[in-house]
């Protein structure tokens, strides 16, 4: 149920107040140019949806309460092909339901801004806070193989402001983006200073706008002939490329000298901060690296800091999913822990800091930070 | 279009402007060339091409775009309705057109034409019914009649054993969003005429604001069936035609 009690027109930049964060993501969306909005009930995200049914109408938006998540897509993904700015928001069991579209806007390259306020699963799962679908989101999520931006975010207000740089990638690259929250994110209210910004258009040389003066443009994913489809895969490639060149993004906390290091992100960054706090007051020096591309996952730059490191920490709302990953980023230089729950469960800043002594504890052999990588 | 004439001579049946000069890949005696051919008349007579969006389904019909010269979006299967949902609310100015076949929009669309039709989109809805899944062989569909035979109802489709062929028009009809629902057919000369009347109707009926319009075209598909072109045509006219009768099913405009 929404909490909304604040007047819309009271959100202005710059202010400081106090959102929920599907509230929170659903008018950073709106104060970004979003166009329309299409969506369908699920709880942890459904009070996105309806900010959306009061917000929309009143800025002269569409907005559609599709008759499922396979509606809900497609309905972006005809709206988003006409060159329009789309959202579209569900939770977990809905975007499973949502990845044959996804798997034809990636082929078609239509740009669209998907949020998934994740829960617990498998199946109907539960409604707690997750980090489940990590490899669904960030391993092709549908059929066919592709890569799309994956955005995590880890607070409020860090939700509202990758909703604008969300669709300024998605349109940059013509491509589906994925904000990956989690129910905690999604449910939580926090003070927020808010950050509005409307990404600028792009001329569109692709979008369907009736063929008036110009040749019939088609939207389509389908070459039939081999030679056809691998040249097209080619160009996708080539773009997923040039995506992991310049799109990495991931923030450091306590680096400086951290020889454990613990790599979360979204709610489970929130966890190991805490835990860090803890861990150095009594002496152990951790730092945390948080991806905020979940892909392209920050792989480089996590190598680096690793070796500077004894040892690295995963800590994820899963029973272990981006520590795959880290083993890949940092092919077996230093040890790589795992410390998870799932279910809807989340590890306590206590249970982090037991997991960082065990890490402590195996790696002390160690003579200090290592400069180089060992063989 | 220009056509070079002798001297005297009267031009009485050109290629409309709006069907692209290609052959299609279509089998031979095929009807989607002509409900093409009519889609692109009837849109060309209103003047709608440069406001045309159109939306292609998934089977045989998903190469309209390369026949019919307007914009196209290729849909997944059976989403064409939401599609183009997602075309008029952003585009209020479009003419939104969907192409769909039986498999698409009565087995795996279902849900999206019922609720596109169930909102009174101002959509214009071709439903091409031939009774079977051409593009992969011949498959039963939800629309095969009784007793016809197919690659996955080699013994005739028993009720008792793969259920009732599902009248969609009709069913479409009876909700208060839908306009304009009618049915034609490709089974010879005057039906074809007909047929273009249904859509030139359900277009103006987009174009008047008033909801949702639909037009079922029975149609042939002789290699899935198993027949000669010829054969195909007659089991259309004869068959087909007396189990999903052609005519305006519902035209809610004509209502006070």
């Amino acid at each position: 149920m929404t909490t909304a009690t604040i007047p819309p027109t009271s959100l202005h930049h710059g202010h400081r107040v106090l959102m929920k964060g599907n509230e929170a993501m659903a008018e950073a969306a709106i104060r970004a140019g979003c166009d329309a909005y299409f969506g369908y009930p699920i709880t942890p995200q459904a009070e996105l949806l309806e900010w959306m049914a009061r917000r929309m109408p009143e800025e002269g938006r569409p907005f559609v309460q599709a008759e499922s998540e396979l509606g809900a897509i497609n309905m972006a993904l005809g709206a988003a092909s006409t060159g329009a700015r789309v959202l579209v928001s569900s939770s977990s069991p809905g975007i499973s339901l949502m990845a044959e579209a996804m798997s034809y806007m990636a082929g078609s390259e239509i740009p669209v801004v998907l949020v998934n306020v994740m829960r617990a699963g498998p199946g109907l799962g539960g409604i707690g806070p997750s980090q489940a679908d990590y490899f669904q989101a960030t391993k092709g999520h549908g059929h066919g193989g592709y890569k799309v931006p994956v955005l995590a975010p880890s607070s409020i207000g860090e939700a509202m402001a990758l909703m604008a740089d969300a669709f300024e990638l998605a349109e940059k690259y013509r491509t589906p983006v994925f904000i990956l929250a989690d129910g905690t994110l999604g449910q939580a209210m926090e003070p927020v200073e808010l950050q509005f910004r409307t990404p600028p258009r792009l001329a569109s040389e692709w979008a369907l706008t009736g063929a008036d003066g110009r040749p019939p443009r088609v939207v389509k994913s389908m070459h039939l002939e081999p030679e056809d489809l691998e040249a097209h895969n080619l160009h996708l490639e080539a773009k997923f490329a040039e995506i992991a060149a310049r799109e990495v993004r991931w923030a450091g906390e306590q680096l400086e000298g951290a020889e454990l290091v613990i790599v979360a992100y979204g709610t489970a960054a929130r966890v190991a901060r805490t835990a860090i706090a803890r861990a150095r007051a009594e002496g152990l020096p951790a730092g945390l690296f948080r991806p905020i591309t979940l892909w392209p996952f920050p792989s480089a730059a996590l190598a680096e800091v690793a070796a500077r490191a004894r040892g690295v920490l995963v800590v994820e709302l899963s029973a272990g999913q981006m520590v795959e990953d880290v083993r890949l980023a940092i092919e077996g230089r230093r040890p790589v822990a795992f410390e998870g729950r799932s279910g809807g469960m989340i590890p306590t800043p206590g249970e982090v800091v037991d997991a960082l002594r065990r890490l402590s504890a195996a790696t002390a052999d160690a003579t200090g930070p290592a400069t180089e990588a060992r063989p | 279009m220009t056509t070079e004439t002798q001297a005297g001579a009267r031009v009485i049946f050109e290629r409309p402007a709006l069907l692209t000069d290609l052959s299609t890949h279509y089998c031979p005696g095929c009807g989607h060339g002509v409900v093409h051919r009519l889609i692109a008349e009837v849109l060309g007579d209103l003047g709608l091409g440069p406001r045309t969006i159109a939306v292609a389904p998934v089977g045989c019909a998903v190469f309209a775009y390369d026949y019919i010269g307007v914009d196209f979006v290729e849909a997944p299967h059976g989403r064409a309705p939401a599609v183009a949902t997602g075309i008029r609310r952003v585009r209020p100015d479009a003419f939104v057109l969907t192409y769909q076949g039986d498999g698409d929009l009565a087995a795996i669309g279902t849900a999206e034409i019922i609720h596109a039709a169930g909102r009174g989109e101002l959509l214009t809805a071709v439903f091409v019914n031939n009774g079977i899944y051409g593009m992969t062989g011949g498959q039963m569909a939800p629309t095969t009649l009784l007793g016809q035979r197919s690659t996955s109802s080699p013994g005739g489709r028993e009720a008792a054993f793969h259920g009732y062929p599902i009248p969609m028009t009709e069913m479409l009809a009876i909700m208060p969003g839908v306009a304009y629902a009618a049915r034609g057919s490709v089974a010879d000369a005057p039906a074809i005429g007909r047929t273009k009347q249904y859509l030139r109707r359900a277009c103006e009926v987009q174009l008047e604001g008033r909801g949702f319009a639909i037009v079922e075209v029975i149609s042939n598909c002789p290699v899935g069936w198993g027949m000669t072109p010829t054969e195909s045509m007659e089991r259309l006219r004869d068959v087909v035609a007396k189990e999903y009768r052609p005519g305006v099913i519902v035209d809610r405009t004509k209502e006070a």
